[in-house]
């Protein structure tokens, strides 16, 4: 118990005066928030209000227009690659190529997401409930599906830091709740979830919520 | 120094120092002129034709030039994100692409009374037409990017790219150029080297510096332009707008 | 625990590879355009051997240069599309060596067939046996840098509108010295003169580009996807 409250006094992910412009537009500006260990952080808003915006220039995708994004006090522009390697995010973009297989598909995100995955490929479409689609070509995938595959990921990649657009679009019912779990065993577990979503969060632990268009 | 790295007082600065050089430049131009057109003799061989020259030889110099300054003024925007630099690459390249024109068309003309036609596949010439290429390139680029930051990113990665392709190019088109054409045809840089004297140099080296001069006033007048653009939705622009539209001396 | 660099540049590599072979049709495309241009060419100046020999070297080395030129398409467009190309840029690993890889693969898919096919089209003009070889050991150190090169411009054109055109007029004029000497040594070797400084030019080109340009692509890629 004492240990992890040394960890979670220490800042980890930290937002410090951020401001995101898109063409003229300023998106926001002066944001700044932190996330610890075991938090979900719900950024709400209305369409347009920067919420993608956000969650990328928290990866490290989008360069802010002033401000920055900083892991343990550093930037994370410096930190790069160390970075990246505590990430896995599933943006509105599942990444999967119609051509290959599901498993091909996961078995390369994962690749490139740095993770060695070839005893995890399998449990992962599982519990994704995808093993009888595994062979078949990714573009004979439902729309639900796709975002199950594109979610495999986090399961196998196994990241402290998740950041998530709009996961639950095309999902079902029964995935909603099923992705709502993995959200409450990876907090419980000591990790960081960002997340943006247009349908309510139905988890069990605390949610912080920031809301960009006020 | 640091001061003046701000858009705002930036663009007064540039607005003092216009009128100054854009002064100087024109004298240069009349003296240059007329050192080139009245007081430098014929040349025995090419007669009056080589004072196209005074124009032709500054405009290809400057045309390098300005490619070579919007790569490093790109590069410095990329690296360390100054809005400035950003700035001064985009306003440079239309101007850098004027002067590849002009170097190109002078070239040309030059052409006609010496080698017969208007148009010879000689080194220089190819390569300012290839420079002409690289700059429309760079202008059409941040032409279709919408997003002002991404646009001038995106435009110093090409003109870095095409920074270390010019000297390449250049030196394939000369090796090209000695393969391919007839000794008797010479490029327009050995016509010049072995009869410039003083009375032809100092009118050279005279419309170079106003050549120079007169890319920095435009240069400042287009970054002008590009800032009041780009802030346009800061408060000191919308003051400076407001203001104009008050002055009496903008009813006629 | 984790996959190394080289596991993984071996994972882009395969599934780049992969994607070629399921989607024949994109590879196929740029190499018929090749046949079809070199085909034009006796229709436009007249089936004289000696005409078509002469012209050959700078025909062939143009429509190379050309379907490389239109490969590039499918070298980023459907990762980018995807989100692939996001994926890319927040693996662990740096992004340079990975997009090595990705154009290494993409070279294999179409430069290396464009070198194949060329002696075919090089008998079509009537070039000699040795020009031939000549032909196809300039493409085989030419080709690389065009896709390098190329790359660059792919990458900067991603998601702009007017991509395909404008990609070539930023690509073509970069292109220049690997044609002068692509052609260059072709025309030697078939007026049986020594080719040796004309590899050696290209060799230092392709090293050259090696070192510089996947920098350049990656940045580009970034500022693309910002």
């Amino acid at each position: 118990m004492t240990g992890r409250r040394a960890v979670a006094e220490e800042v980890l992910l930290e937002v410090v005066n951020l401001a995101c412009a898109r063409g003229d537009r300023t998106l926001f500006e002066n944001l700044s928030f932190s996330v610890q260990p075991g938090e979900l952080l719900y950024v709400q808003g209305a369409n347009g209000c920067g919420k993608t915006t956000l969650l990328r220039t928290v990866c490290g995708l989008t360069q802010p227009a002033e401000g920055e994004v900083r892991w343990q006090g550093t930037a994370i522009r410096q930190l790069a690659e160390e970075y990246r390697n505590l990430l896995c995010y599933v943006g509105h973009a599942n990444g999967i190529q119609g051509d290959l297989s599901a498993a091909e598909n996961l078995r390369f995100g994962t690749c490139v997401g740095g993770a060695d995955s070839h005893t995890r490929i399998a449990s992962a479409l599982q519990s994704v409930g995808l093993s009888r689609a595994a062979r078949l070509p990714a573009k004979f995938l439902s729309q639900g599906q796709k975002r199950r595959l594109a979610l495999a990921r986090l399961l196998v990649s196994a990241r402290p830091i998740w950041i998530l657009d709009e996961p639950l679009t095309a999902l079902d019912v029964d995935f909603g709740a099923t992705m709502n779990e993995r959200l409450v065993a990876h907090v419980t577990a000591g990790g960081m979830v960002i997340i943006t979503s247009h349908q309510e969060l139905a988890v069990t632990v605390p949610i912080r919520r920031i809301r960009l268009d006020s | 120094m640091y001061k003046y790295a701000s858009p705002k007082n930036f663009y007064a600065l540039a607005g003092r120092l216009v009128p100054w050089l854009g002064t100087i430049t024109l004298l240069l131009f009349v003296f240059g002129l007329y050192l080139g057109l009245y007081v430098a003799p014929p040349d025995y061989q090419q007669g009056d034709s080589y004072r196209i020259m005074f124009i032709h030889v500054p405009a290809a110099w400057m045309s390098m030039f300005v490619y070579v300054l919007m790569a490093g003024a790109g590069l410095v925007g990329l690296v360390w994100n100054i809005k400035l630099a950003d700035m001064l690459a985009t306003a440079s390249a239309p101007i850098g692409a004027s002067l590849t024109l002009m170097a190109l068309v002078t070239g040309s003309l030059w052409g006609k009374p010496t080698w017969g036609t208007y148009w010879v596949w000689d080194a220089r010439l190819t390569s300012e037409l290839f420079l002409f290429f690289l700059y429309l390139g760079f202008i059409a680029l941040q032409a279709a990017i919408d997003d002002p930051r991404r646009s001038a990113r995106a435009g110093a990665v090409l003109a870095l790219v095409g920074v270390v392709d010019i000297p390449i190019i250049h030196f394939s088109v000369i090796w090209w150029n000695t393969l391919h054409q007839p000794a008797s045809i010479g490029s327009l840089g050995k016509i010049i080297a072995p009869t410039i004297y003083p009375t032809m140099l100092h009118p050279l080296l005279i419309m170079s510096l106003a050549f120079f001069l007169f890319f920095f006033t435009v240069v400042l007048i287009r970054m002008r332009g590009e800032i009041l653009a780009r802030e346009r939705h800061t408060g000191w622009v919308m003051q400076i707008v407001r203001s104009d539209a008050n002055a009496p001396e903008a009813r006629p | 625990m984790s996959h190394n660099l080289l596991g993984t540049a071996r994972c882009i590599f395969q599934r780049d590879l992969l994607l070629a072979w399921r989607k024949p049709a994109d590879v196929a495309t740029p190499l018929a355009f090749f046949v079809i241009v070199t085909s034009l060419f006796p229709l436009g100046v007249g089936p004289e051997p000696q005409v078509l020999s002469r012209l050959a070297p700078g025909v062939l080395w143009v429509a190379a240069l050309l379907a490389s030129m239109l490969s590039l398409g499918r070298l980023f467009a459907a990762d980018h599309a995807d989100g692939t190309l996001e994926q890319l840029a927040l693996s662990p690993h740096p992004l340079t060596p990975l997009i090595l890889v990705k154009v290494a693969a993409h070279w294999v898919t179409s430069g290396l067939l464009l070198v194949v096919l060329s002696p075919l089209l090089a008998m079509q003009l009537n070039l000699s046996g040795h020009a031939m070889v000549t032909l196809a050991i300039t493409l085989l150190l030419g080709t690389p840098v065009l896709s390098l090169l190329g790359s660059v411009g792919a990458a900067l054109t991603l998601g702009v509108r007017g991509g395909g055109v404008l990609l070539s007029l930023l690509v073509l004029p970069l292109y220049t010295p690997i044609l002068i000497f692509g052609a260059g040594a072709v025309t030697a070797s078939a007026s049986g003169l020594d080719t040796q400084a004309y590899f050696s030019l290209l060799g230092a080109f392709l090293l050259l580009a090696l070192g510089f340009t996947p920098w350049a692509t990656a940045a580009a890629l970034r500022i693309s996807l910002d």
